[in-house]
């Protein structure tokens, strides 16, 4: 019996449905199909890269990396689509290794789930990096799965220093 | 290597070229270490980092790990982060409050005054061991304009007022945001590298001319969002309605445009959200009673990219971001960036503030990964090639009489001049348009 299923706080999910879940954002990220990824998103979601030194901090009182609500979210997908978005002009690429997935809290219409994460970043000429760190996905169970309403994004670097920028969605 | 001189500076025969040699040779970087970073005024860091007595900051100045720390008397310190008996680093925290500091090493002690306060087994060392003489070494200078605190290695050089010059009316325009004068750091520093030579990012950091090129998805982002992004046009602007570029003295430089594109100080756009509008109205007319509608309009409807010589930035526009960077190679810098606001700014306003600045800058920006692409870019495209493609042209609006535009380059000529001049000891040279 998975640990996850002995859990009183998973109330009626699993953990393999939440990693299933993960994967999932995580083969369509890295396949840069990013209005698949909208279609993951609740209508209110957020998306939270906090400054390295900071990692639990409120986006409304603390300098963040990336700190979107959806209009930002949406904005930021349709830059990444233009060619003109010179950073990530080819696009990366990159692939996403998730492993340690957690439900830390569940209702019935919405859990917390962490998970960790090293997105390999490749661009031409060696250059590149490897961001490693922590997701905490805040999901809201919906008819046909589950629709992200937070994706808070944790880098464990104590400063962002050789990886340079986040210009891809991490 | 070719041997050309740095610069080619001949405004009468309307040239101006620089030899690329200066951003990828590391023998320059050398050279720039000891004739501009250790002779210059350099941003250590704000006042309001170390609010309280006991608080502190590491970091490094002019390439130097420091400690910079407000003592148990109110006194602002900065001190050298080195142990005087065997050389460790006294304290390793990014940041805090402390009475002493501590060398875990062989446990010598100092106060936040610097003075040493303990040496463990000290009946070993002779009569002539003298505490006095071995506390924390300090910066010999350490002064600060308005909040903003500068070190200067050099013992011998005037004042900061002195070198800062007509700079320090533009630092007046963005601290004058603040009813009382008071701004402050905000939470969450940005530490990014960027695989190019610190001159790229400065001027990068106010050249206009690459904002449509460079940045045409970010303007796209603020037309979707509703804000006109077109130039104002008409009668009875601040300023050139294009913004202009000047020199400020001994290497600073500024661009200085009209605001068109929404500041949180005094121009509400769509983006902000409609429960912003009465809280950025409030703030301008705090500003209009305060210092008269004329003034508050220069300080409200102006933005400024502020270059102060050699690596700080104060970029006062949709936010207010501080920056500064230190050339870790010649291909190579580290980049520290803050947000700015005022003490006195609501929790409401606060957030439009750091989510007008998320927008543009920042490491996952609209903007600045672009920018840092194009340093990357430049730097890649010119390090192998400076013996065949030997000069950059800087020439823009050379040959113009009256006011340099903000897309000109005067303000970009400035800074290598001054830099030229403290690299050879050549004369100070200007324009007829200056």
């Amino acid at each position: 019996m998975a640990l996850a299923e002995t859990k009183p706080v998973a109330v009626g999910i699993s953990r393999s449905e939440v990693e299933d879940f993960l994967y999932l954002e995580a083969s369509i990220l890295d396949d840069w199909d990013l209005d698949g990824w909208l279609e993951l998103l609740c209508d209110d979601a957020s998306y939270l890269v906090p400054p390295n030194e900071a990692p639990d901090a409120d986006p409304d009182d603390t300098l963040f990396i990336i700190a979107d609500d959806i209009h930002r979210i949406r904005s930021r997908v349709k830059r990444l689509k233009s060619p003109d978005a010179h950073a990530e002009y080819p696009p990366s690429r990159t692939r996403r290794l998730i492993t340690n997935v957690r439900i830390l809290e569940s209702s019935d219409a919405e859990l917390t789930a962490t998970s960790n994460f090293s997105v390999h970043r490749f661009r031409r000429g060696g250059k590149g990096g490897v961001y490693v760190g922590r997701y905490i996905h805040r999901l809201v169970r919906e008819a046909d799965g589950f629709r992200i309403a937070e994706r808070r994004v944790i880098l464990d670097a104590e400063e962002l220093g050789a990886l340079g920028a986040v210009s891809f969605i991490l | 290597m070719n041997t050309h001189p740095y610069i080619i500076d001949n405004p009468a025969q309307n040239d101006f070229r620089l030899n690329r040699q200066t951003l990828v040779d590391p023998e320059i970087l050398t050279l720039e270490k000891k004739r501009i970073f250790d002779t210059c005024w350099i941003y250590a860091g704000h006042d309001s980092e170390v609010r309280k007595p006991g608080d502190f900051v590491t970091r490094n100045v002019a390439g130097r790990p420091v400690i910079m720390t407000r003592d148990s008397k109110s006194e602002m310190r900065l001190f050298l982060n080195t142990c005087r008996h065997r050389g460790a680093k006294v304290c390793r925290e990014r940041s805090g409050n402390t009475k002493r500091f501590y060398c875990f090493y062989h446990g010598w002690s100092y106060d936040n005054d610097g003075a040493l306060a303990a040496v463990p087994g000290d009946d070993a060392y002779p009569d002539s061991f003298d505490r006095s003489e071995l506390g924390l070494t300090e910066a010999p200078r350490f002064e600060q304009y308005r909040g903003f605190w500068f070190a200067c290695f050099n013992p011998s050089v005037p004042d900061l007022e002195t070198y800062l010059e007509a700079a320090k009316e533009y630092i007046d325009l963005v601290v004058d945001q603040s009813p009382t004068g008071t701004m402050e750091i905000v939470t969450g520093v940005q530490e990014y590298d960027v695989e190019a030579n610190w001159k790229l990012l400065v001027e990068n950091s106010f050249d206009d001319y690459h904002l449509h090129s460079t940045h045409s998805t970010w303007l796209e982002y603020m037309k979707d969002a509703g804000v006109n992004i077109k130039v104002p046009k008409g009668e009875g602007l601040v300023l050139p309605k294009r913004g202009i570029g000047k020199n400020l003295g001994n290497g600073h430089a500024v661009i200085d445009n009209v605001n068109f594109r929404g500041r949180p100080v005094a121009t509400w756009i769509s983006i902000y959200g409609d429960e912003a509008k009465p809280l950025v109205e409030a703030a301008k007319a705090e500003l209009v009673e305060r210092l008269g509608e004329e003034r508050a309009e220069r300080v409200a409807n102006t933005n400024r990219n502020l270059f102060v010589f050699p690596n700080l930035m104060i970029n006062d526009g949709s936010s207010v971001t501080v920056r500064t960077f230190w050339p870790a190679a010649a291909d190579r810098m580290e980049v520290t960036a803050w947000a700015l606001g005022p003490v006195e700014e609501s929790p409401e306003m606060r957030k439009v503030r750091l989510d007008a600045f998320l927008t543009f800058y920042g490491p996952g920006g609209f903007a600045t990964p672009d920018d840092v692409e194009a340093l990357m870019q430049v730097q890649q495209g010119i390090a192998e090639t400076v013996n065949e493609v030997p000069w950059s042209v800087m020439t823009r609006g050379i040959a113009k009489e009256g006011e340099q535009l903000n897309s000109d380059e005067l303000h970009l000529r400035t800074f290598w001049r001054r830099w030229n001049e403290l690299m050879t000891g050549a004369e100070p040279r200007a324009e007829a348009a200056e």
